[in-house]
């Protein structure tokens, strides 16, 4: 056993058996985070702080949520929006929080590619990050059966159906991700505990890892410059900070994070007072009916891109392209061929594909949203068209890109 | 680490405290009943509407409620503490207890011919008034707080005859 | 810094371009625009859509009888004479009134505060034809429950003579939910408010004899009578309106009510004649019970986004005092 003194304090006695000095100084104030940096990369935090909110919002929901296909609707829209004291705040700031965390989560990765922060030594941190972005899609669609109103039921219908592979028929896998014929109460008690058990779980452990994945090869900077870590950080402890090209996470680098999560609540909270409705569709708060489909049903803001990019093409087509669409981005790091960790305004034709797929994904977006008719689908089709050649072009223009 | 800085991270710490004070408010509102449930504390019976020696059992806050309207052999035996326990309205005599026994919980069962409670759990038994005859329960059945206004009662609202019960020990409070 | 406010810069413009697309673009583009009439019941938007359907007979017919109801707009009424003739009415419009044809006679207690004066000559007139829905009477108006007023009170003076006197004496302060149940609550419930076709749920509890609430059975029993007898003759049973609040737009109500055929052509749902005052007093009632925290957030914003903004303020000295001797 170690050795075991009398304490002098409570803080000792902790440390004697937690070794919370070592912990705090490993994970904190000697984690060593690069100076050079803007408030992008306070995103991260920002994910974690709308993470937690979603967390603690989600449980007071839970209290009163009631899982069945009978009660779920008014569960949510009479008992938890009238009786439940603050009842709507949770849930104002559950539906708000759903839809912001998707915003951080599309800027927090823009900036890894616009930085270059995947290449090679930091493969793992995008390939865990891309997870946390399909987990937490998983865990937004899987929450949003839960008020089984219209949309949730009909969004059930539509994605599931998915499954069925196209010309595959696989019609028996989509009974089995259903337990029934349709989306009915064998579907929404085990979308239930995905949402509230299984995907919270999982996305927690991913959120570990994703951490984890930042510790050897570190958090990359605004010019993309390779330093060595431990010099910078001997030349910070010896109080040469202005010298030093690191910042200790805690309590440094966690000053700012905080000061750019202050202003992203004010926003937030903003949002959930007086501008909630972007984030709870109207066609949600008519019940499930499933012998009327609405006239317009189309995905949250965020799924609409990949859903454009199936919507223009025949079922098959469509599905393969929606497939692809799904797990492209977790390539990255590999269709990038150039070596050169920088800024992409560094980077020649890079710089213009960068900012080509950011609007391209825009215009997917819309397009996504607006029924599929005329000019709309045209636009679309183009869209879905531009961004696959994007993904082909992505390893020429970097293969020919000019080392730096 | 000079004292400002101290100062400022000290600062927003107690905000944050106090923002954290104002979070755990909403979630105590969340977790108190609902006012529905509230609402459904209280329940109106009409006295006049039971007859001599029958029990009716109504629910009150999702207990059993016994009523039993005394019948003239009843009021013959009971004592001047049993009548203690009884509600008089227009001259009829009638036992309103909550159907719980006070041993353990169980609803004690009536038994018409012999005009008393047999609680099937451990063997407690009542009178007619509800007043305990065997042990092991420690006392009689509890009387729910009421309020009489003509001949109908009140279930939940505290009114003067019984605090007068609470007063001379022949209920606790429920 | 000035890079930093560069880059908040074009952070914040795509979001808020992708707000754009995805909400108020997208919903422009999804939803056809109805104008509004003002909530003034002229027959323009009737007329309009006889003519879509190219009906030269059905146009004649629309614009003669909208034509009629201006004449008797113009008509000194006569409140007086007016009561009288209102006892035609009440014999139906009344307390406890039983279902007549498919649906209950709505009270008239605040019909002159609630309607518009046009609306009801019109719908005196002909009820089918005021209401929009006379493509559901193809054997004339007759057969719409309504339909024997034509017979009962047909001079246009005394059309005239009973607005008068609903204007006059039927008139006065109308809560939200009054308006609720004499406009919409004949075919809508609404069960949030705790409200069914035949009004506000009674409070019932269970029966001594037999430890059921037999009284609520029987309540539902005739609900469920009503809401037959509704769905037969509208073809589907109206849809409860406790959150239509928060589903529908305040726009798409509005106009809904004032001409149901324009927002959805062929629907059984007659037009209300609700005006300013009704509608206000309508809307009211539905915001009550569809968005019910508007008063809570009310109170509680100002008081979380103050003091986010001075968290915000501190974290920004912290942050400073922390980084000063850092460049």
């Amino acid at each position: 056993m170690a050795r075991i003194e009398n304490a002098k304090s409570i803080g000792e006695w902790l440390d004697q058996r937690l070794a919370v000095q070592t912990l705090k100084r490993v994970l904190q104030t000697e984690y060593w985070i690069p100076k050079n940096i803007n408030f992008l990369w306070a995103m991260g935090m920002v994910l974690a702080a709308t993470f937690g909110i979603l967390l603690v919002s989600g449980i007071f929901l839970l209290m009163y949520y009631n899982p069945s296909t009978d009660l779920a609707f008014d569960s949510v829209n009479y008992t938890i929006m009238t009786e439940v004291g603050y009842g709507w705040l949770w849930r104002h700031i559950h539906g708000v929080g759903a839809s912001l965390v998707f915003l951080i989560i599309y800027i927090h990765m823009f900036t890894g590619i616009y930085y270059g922060s995947y290449k090679k030594g930091r493969e793992l941190i995008w390939l865990s990050g891309m997870l946390l972005y399909v987990l937490f899609s998983a865990e937004a669609f899987s929450g949003y059966m839960l008020p089984w109103g219209q949309m949730s039921y009909w969004a059930g219908m539509v994605i599931t159906n998915l499954f069925s592979g196209g010309s595959l028929h696989a019609d028996g896998l989509v009974e089995w991700i259903r337990g029934d014929y349709v989306p009915a109460q064998a579907f929404l008690s085990r979308f239930f505990m995905l949402h509230v058990l299984l995907l919270p779980l999982v996305i927690i452990g991913a959120i570990v890892f994703h951490f984890g994945t930042l510790r050897i090869p570190h958090v990359n900077n605004q010019d993309g410059e390779d330093f060595d870590f431990n010099e910078a950080a001997e030349l910070y402890k010896n109080g040469q900070k202005k010298e030093s090209k690191v910042i200790p996470f805690s309590p440094v680098f966690l000053s700012k994070d905080v000061f750019v999560m202050g202003i992203y609540f004010v926003l937030f909270f903003y949002l959930v007072f007086y501008h909630f409705e972007f984030a709870m569709d109207p066609v949600n708060f008519d019940p499930a009916d499933g012998l009327k489909t609405p006239t317009h049903i189309y995905p949250e803001w965020y799924f609409l891109w990949s859903y454009e990019v199936l919507r223009p093409f025949s079922t098959n087509v469509g599905l393969i392209a929606f497939a692809i669409a799904q797990v492209i981005f977790f390539t990255i790091p590999f269709l990038d061929r150039s070596p050169n960790v920088a800024p992409a305004n560094r980077r020649g034709l890079f710089h213009l594909w960068f900012w080509a797929m950011l609007v391209d994904m825009l215009v997917l977006t819309f397009m996504g949203k607006l029924p599929p008719q005329g000019i709309w689908s045209t636009i679309g089709l183009v869209a879905a068209l531009v961004f696959f050649a994007l993904w082909i072009a992505l390893p020429i223009i970097t293969k020919s890109e000019k080392k730096l | 680490m000079s004292t400002r800085r101290d100062f400022m991270g000290m600062a927003l710490g107690g905000f944050t405290a106090l923002g954290a004070v104002g979070g755990l408010y909403a979630a105590k509102r969340t977790w108190d009943p609902l006012p529905s449930v509230k609402a459904a504390g209280f329940t109106t019976l009409d006295l006049k509407d039971y007859k001599e020696g029958e029990l009716v059992t109504e629910k009150w806050r999702g207990k059993p409620i016994f009523v039993l309207k005394q019948t003239k052999e009843m009021m013959a035996k009971a004592t001047e503490k049993d009548k203690k326990r009884l509600i008089e309205v227009d001259g009829a005599h009638y036992m309103v207890c909550v159907g719980l026994c006070t041993h353990l919980g169980c609803i004690p069962g009536y038994r018409k011919d012999t005009q008393d409670f047999l609680c099937a759990c451990h063997g407690g038994m009542y009178d007619a008034t509800a007043d305990v005859t065997k042990a092991p329960p420690p006392r009689g059945l509890d009387i729910p707080p009421f309020k009489l206004n003509g001949t109908k009662i009140a279930l939940g609202v505290t009114g003067p005859e019984y605090e007068k019960m609470l007063a001379d020990g022949t209920t606790l409070r429920v | 810094m000035n890079k930093e406010l560069k880059i908040l810069g074009i952070v914040a413009a795509f979001t808020l371009i992708l707000y754009w697309g995805v909400e108020p673009f997208a919903h422009s583009q999804m939803h056809k625009h109805v104008e509004s009439n003002e909530l003034v019941y002229d027959g323009k938007a009737d007329i309009e859509e006889a003519e879509a359907k190219k009906d030269e007979a059905l146009v004649e017919k629309k614009k003669k009888f909208w034509a009629d109801v201006k004449e008797i707009a113009q008509l000194k009424g006569d409140a007086v004479a007016g009561e009288a003739t209102f006892g035609m009415c009440a014999g139906c419009h009344m307390d406890g009134a039983a279902n007549m044809g498919g649906v209950t006679p709505p009270s008239l207690d605040h019909a002159g505060a609630l309607y518009d004066k046009n609306f009801l000559i019109a719908l005196i007139k002909d009820p089918a034809m005021a209401t929009n829905v006379d493509h559901k009477y193809p054997n004339g108006t007759m057969s719409h429950p309504m339909g024997s007023i034509s017979s009962m009170v047909s001079a246009s003076q005394d059309i005239a003579n009973v607005v008068a006197y609903l204007k006059e004496k039927k008139a006065g302060e109308v809560t939200p939910k009054e308006a609720f149940t004499e406009a919409c609550s004949r075919c809508h419930a609404n069960r949030y408010a705790k409200m069914t076709q035949l009004g506000d749920i009674p409070k019932t509890k269970s029966n001594i004899k037999t430890g059921q609430d037999i009284d609520r059975m029987k309540y539902d029993q005739k609900v469920a009578t009503e809401q037959g007898a509704l769905a037969e003759y509208l073809g589907k049973l109206p849809p409860d309106l406790s959150i239509i609040y928060r589903a529908r737009s305040e726009h798409f109500l509005e106009t809904f009510l004032e001409n149901p055929q324009g927002q959805l052509a062929g629907t059984a749902m007659p037009r209300t004649g609700l005006n300013h005052e009704g509608m206000e007093k309508v809307m009211e009632f539905l915001a009550e019970t569809g968005d019910p925290s508007a008063p809570a957030r009310a109170i509680a914003g100002p008081w979380v986004i103050g003091f986010f903004i001075l968290f915000t303020l501190l974290a920004y000295l912290w942050k400073n005092s922390l980084w000063r001797d850092l460049h």
